[in-house]
């Protein structure tokens, strides 16, 4: 902070954290953080987001990386697909008779 | 650990500057539990609270690895040692959650670490006390962070969602903080009479503080209605604290403790037990930066961050390297 010339952390990009908590379940999203490069990424990872071995596999993501679909469009994204509008995409849509048993 | 609703100004008021449409809309979200997230349209003054309080958060987790950091090397042995540094490794990953979360609401790392440097950030006044003997570090664990756990737990259902996923990881941890302190005032409180009237003198210093950690009381403090309306904020200042007194003060009894408050009475009516009456005036003169150690913790803040510089500049140097020697290695 006092040597303008000193690159300040912040510059550093930002990296997205997704932690695999044991073999059969997907990485979650738990934070992010910033890093000098990719490596740097996966060890600060290690130290700020498994301290209690929460994770078999850590993958970081360089957050410019990631592209996302926008809250405004949520509305077109969304809607057209929700159970309101096509609920014969869903089980309970369909009457089949008591007698046949569980289907 | 946790910081408390410090700011003096008040933001303008959400419906002077806000489209009513939009602002309604927000609210009416907000209204039905939904979560906020960071690309979503917020009012300004929302992200301004939120701004400050993740921060102010940010910046108490940073400073609070100082009073404990004290007694790291005057542990009274190995198993104590690797304890209290675990602790305050988490203290620091606190500080880096909450500061990603903070970022997320559109304002960087080096602008917040900067506020904090240079004195414009508040942290919470807790940690502006100094931490004199070995079971300073059991008070600590046992009341502040106790009191932290306290207004933590309802920061996990905050409305915005990047905050309230940094409070769950936070308070799947403080409860080991809590645990630790309670079983050295234990140790201690069951030991030699001298041992015993360490503890005693650790929660005399530290039990005014710890109950003034949750802030001002309702009727003084500043932004606690809108902050409720928006559900950053879960209970009221007042009622926080009432929780962690009457959680606490049988714990004291347990240690064959006394509480320092004469005036502190069990109402049989409420259920509740009743403190005396709070010094605020030493409350505010620590806010404002008299508190015995303000100058001290923010001197070592600076010169830890400037010491630090070198090991920056070779992260970027050999980031560098290892970039230029794959760029060599793919050619």
């Amino acid at each position: 902070m006092t040597d303008q010339n000193n690159k300040p952390e912040s510059l550093w990009p930002l990296y997205e954290v997704f932690l695999r908590p044991r073999n059969g379940l997907s990485h979650k999203h738990v934070g992010s953080l910033h890093a000098a490069d990719d490596e740097m990424a996966l060890q600060n990872a290690r130290d700020v987001y498994t301290r209690r071995g929460e994770a078999m596999s850590i993958w970081v993501v360089p957050s410019k990386a990631i592209i996302a679909s926008a809250p405004d469009e949520r509305d077109s994204l969304i809607e057209p697909s929700t159970e309101e509008r096509k609920p014969y995409r869903h089980p309970t849509f369909y009457d089949i008779p008591d007698e046949v048993g569980h289907m | 650990m946790y910081t408390q609703a410090l700011s003096t100004e008040r933001p303008a008021p959400a419906s002077a500057v806000e489209d009513p449409a939009l602002l309604a809309r927000f609210q009416a979200r907000i209204d039905a539990e939904e979560r906020i997230e960071p690309m979503d349209w917020m009012p300004k003054a929302y992200r301004q609270t939120l701004i400050r309080q993740i921060s102010q958060h940010a910046h108490s987790e940073i400073i609070g690895m100082q009073p404990e950091g004290n007694w790291l090397t005057r542990a009274p042995s190995l198993k104590r040692k690797l304890q209290l540094l675990a602790k305050i490794q988490d203290e620091g990953g606190h500080g880096l959650y909450l500061y990603s979360a903070a970022e997320t609401l559109g304002v960087s790392r080096e602008e917040l670490v900067g506020q904090l440097l240079s004195g414009k950030a508040k942290y919470s006044s807790i940690f502006n006390y100094p931490t004199l003997s070995w079971a300073d570090i059991g008070a600590i664990g046992w009341l502040v962070d106790g009191a932290a756990i306290m207004n933590q737990i309802p920061l996990c259902r905050c409305s915005y969602g990047p905050y309230a996923r940094a409070m769950i990881l936070i308070c799947k941890e403080e409860s080991f903080h809590q645990r630790q302190g309670y079983e050295i005032m234990m140790t201690l409180a069951k030991g030699t009479p001298k041992q015993k009237a360490m503890a005693q003198d650790a929660l005399n210093r530290w039990w005014w503080p710890s109950v003034m950690m949750f802030g001002p009381s309702d009727k003084d403090s500043v932004h606690s209605d809108q902050a409720m309306r928006w559900k950053i904020k879960r209970f009221t200042n007042d009622a926080l604290r009432q929780k962690f007194v009457d959680a606490t003060v049988p714990q004291a009894h347990y240690l064959g403790l006394t509480i320092p408050d004469p005036d502190l009475t069990y109402d049989e009516a409420s259920k509740h037990w009743i403190t005396g009456p709070i010094d605020w005036d030493e409350f505010w003169r620590v806010v404002k930066g008299e508190g015995p150690c303000n100058k001290q913790r923010l001197e070592t803040r600076r010169k830890v961050h400037d010491d630090g510089a070198w090991v920056r500049e070779a992260a970027e140097a050999f980031a560098a390297k290892r970039r230029k020697a794959k760029r060599a290695a793919a050619a």
